[in-house]
């Protein structure tokens, strides 16, 4: 039935991949992919059933339906999962206590004072690597073999440099934040279109204007690109510098899961983690649909 | 000797470039060229490709260094590219006014609205046609009021009809504006319908230099258009059948 409707309409968008898949296709099955391919093309006014939003929330409610029943079931057993009320209730008790709050800012704290440092240095590196030729001697070479050193690795000297406290953490989220910032932005800036540049000489900008108006702005997209990855590193280097001689933060609330044995806690606290790269995604989504608004044409209205 | 670019020109001349010569790697693309441009004339330039026309206007405009000779060319100049140029994360009436003073900028909107733009102020570069951004890039060119304007195949990217559109369009903003015009082009027709007086660039220097004589309305049926045709594609080294 739907195959009769569905050709006319993959044809008008694809046609080759069409005759692709009709080369690829058995005789017995005509309707399954191109059945997909009418769907994905299908005229945005024909509302789905279920909105978007509800749908997608299908898959996570999905992992924790089948998480439960096979705790509930005992495949799992109590010593190598909790089920997911039980982390529920965990998250419950410690907000109740005001642990959770307090954990989730400090290590906020942490992150985002790394990140605004990490931010800061790689973007001014970067600038001045990719203004000067002087800078780009004399910072690209040794940048390039700081990086290959894992951040990491570090721990044990900024440790005996900085002690334990809140510095060495920060100060290591920034380094590693300071490197896919400084990459990218730089890469960005090398990658700008040479005419522009003339272009704007030729209009009377000078060398600030010239970095304020086309160098910098050009370098955005690229700059998004090693914000993504900082955004990663930054959680990552965090449950490292937290597991070592903290008092508090998500990464401590992991050791002591471990310690004590919770896996409860241990589940929540990776949650969290996951919860927090989920909203720094979103948030630098929200910059990109912002700062880039040029690329796709769109005019705020 | 060493290239010498003032910024000065006369009330009689606009332009006065003296035995101009540029080297690329030991091949000569300008050779002791000479060439004079009066204040509000229009003059087209052709040659082959690669016989040096863009380079003589890039020297012109300031572009490249390393020419000897010398070239007197006004202070206040203007290029409008084969490619618009506009910078894509800049709205059409910022990149128009780019680099102007605050007050100078203020005209920006006017010039907007004679290239017929005005609507498109708050547009974003990539939404515009092909033909609305050169008519963008020529409104920023025009809004610094140039006395020498430079126009480095500004049409040729652009279809017929829109091509058309341009030419009757740079015609009339240079009557009203009045700068001295350098269009280089490798449209004889183009040439013979805008300029006061071609010029064929041949082995780095100006081999021919003919004024315009087709009267108003410049009708390619004209015989004299028909003529001067000839005789342009003729130093180009291009002959009709018939």
């Amino acid at each position: 039935m739907t195959a009769v409707v569905t050709p006319t309409t993959v044809d008008l968008v694809d046609k080759d991949r069409d005759r692709a898949q009709d080369r690829d296709r058995a005789p017995g099955d005509v309707a399954a992919p191109a059945l997909t391919e009418a769907r994905t093309f299908a005229p945005r006014s024909r509302r789905p059933l279920i909105p978007r939003g509800v749908r997608r929330l299908g898959g996570p409610l999905g992992v924790l339906l089948v998480w439960h029943v096979l705790c509930a079931t005992g495949v799992l057993g109590e010593r190598t999962m909790a089920p997911p009320g039980d982390v529920f209730a965990a998250a419950r008790d410690l907000t109740a206590s005001g642990e959770l709050q307090e954990h989730l800012l400090t290590s906020l704290g942490r992150v985002v004072q790394g990140l605004a440092l990490g931010i800061t240095a790689g973007v001014l590196l970067a600038t001045v690597s990719g203004l000067s030729r002087l800078g780009d001697d004399l910072l690209d070479s040794t940048l390039q073999m700081l990086r290959s050193v894992p951040t990491i690795g570090m721990l044990p000297l900024i440790m005996i440099w900085f002690g334990i406290g809140e510095q060495p953490k920060v100060l290591l989220i920034a380094i590693g934040t300071t490197f896919p910032i400084y990459l990218n932005t730089l890469a960005a800036i090398r990658g700008i279109d040479d005419r522009l540049v003339e272009a704007g000489r030729v209009f009377g900008l000078g060398r600030l204007g010239l970095a304020r108006r086309v160098i910098l702005p050009g370098a955005v997209p690229g700059f998004l690109v090693g914000l993504r990855f900082a955004l990663v590193g930054a959680w990552l280097i965090l449950i490292f510098a937290e597991q070592i001689n903290a008092r508090s933060g998500l990464g401590y609330l992991l050791t002591l899961g471990r310690s004590t044995y919770r896996i409860d806690i241990i589940l929540l606290a990776l949650s969290i983690y996951g919860l927090l790269g989920f909203v720094a995604d979103a948030i630098v989504r929200l910059l990109e649909r912002t700062l880039l608004a040029w690329r796709r044409g769109f005019t705020g209205s | 000797m060493t290239a010498s670019t003032t910024t000065a020109s006369t009330a009689s001349t606009a332009v006065e470039v003296q035995g101009l010569r540029r080297e690329f790697d030991g091949r000569v693309v300008l050779d002791g060229l000479d060439l004079t441009i009066a204040p509000g004339e229009f003059v087209a330039l052709l040659g082959r490709s690669g016989s040096g026309k863009s380079t003589l206007l890039r020297a012109l405009g300031g572009l490249d260094g390393d020419y000897s000779g010398s070239a007197q060319v006004p202070a206040r100049r203007s290029v409008v590219f084969q490619e618009p140029r506009l910078l894509p994360w800049v709205r059409t009436l910022p990149n128009v006014t780019v680099g102007l003073s605050a007050a100078a900028a203020r005209r920006g909107p006017a010039m907007l609205e004679e290239v017929g733009l005005s609507g498109h102020a708050r547009a974003w570069p990539v939404t515009l046609s092909g033909g609305e951004a050169q008519r963008v890039a020529l409104a920023r060119a025009l809004v610094r009021e140039p006395e020498l304007l430079l126009l480095d195949e500004p049409f040729g990217a652009l279809d017929a009809l829109t091509r058309i559109r341009m030419h009757l369009l740079l015609q009339e903003l240079c009557a009203r504006y009045r700068p001295a015009v350098l269009l280089v082009t490798h449209d004889v027709d183009e040439a013979i319908l805008l300029a006061d007086r071609v010029l064929v660039l041949t082995d780095g220097r100006i081999h021919c230099d003919e004024p315009v004589a087709v009267p108003a309305p410049r009708l390619r049926s004209a015989p004299a258009f028909a003529a001067l045709r000839s005789r342009l594609l003729a130093e180009l080294g291009v002959t009709e059948p018939g």
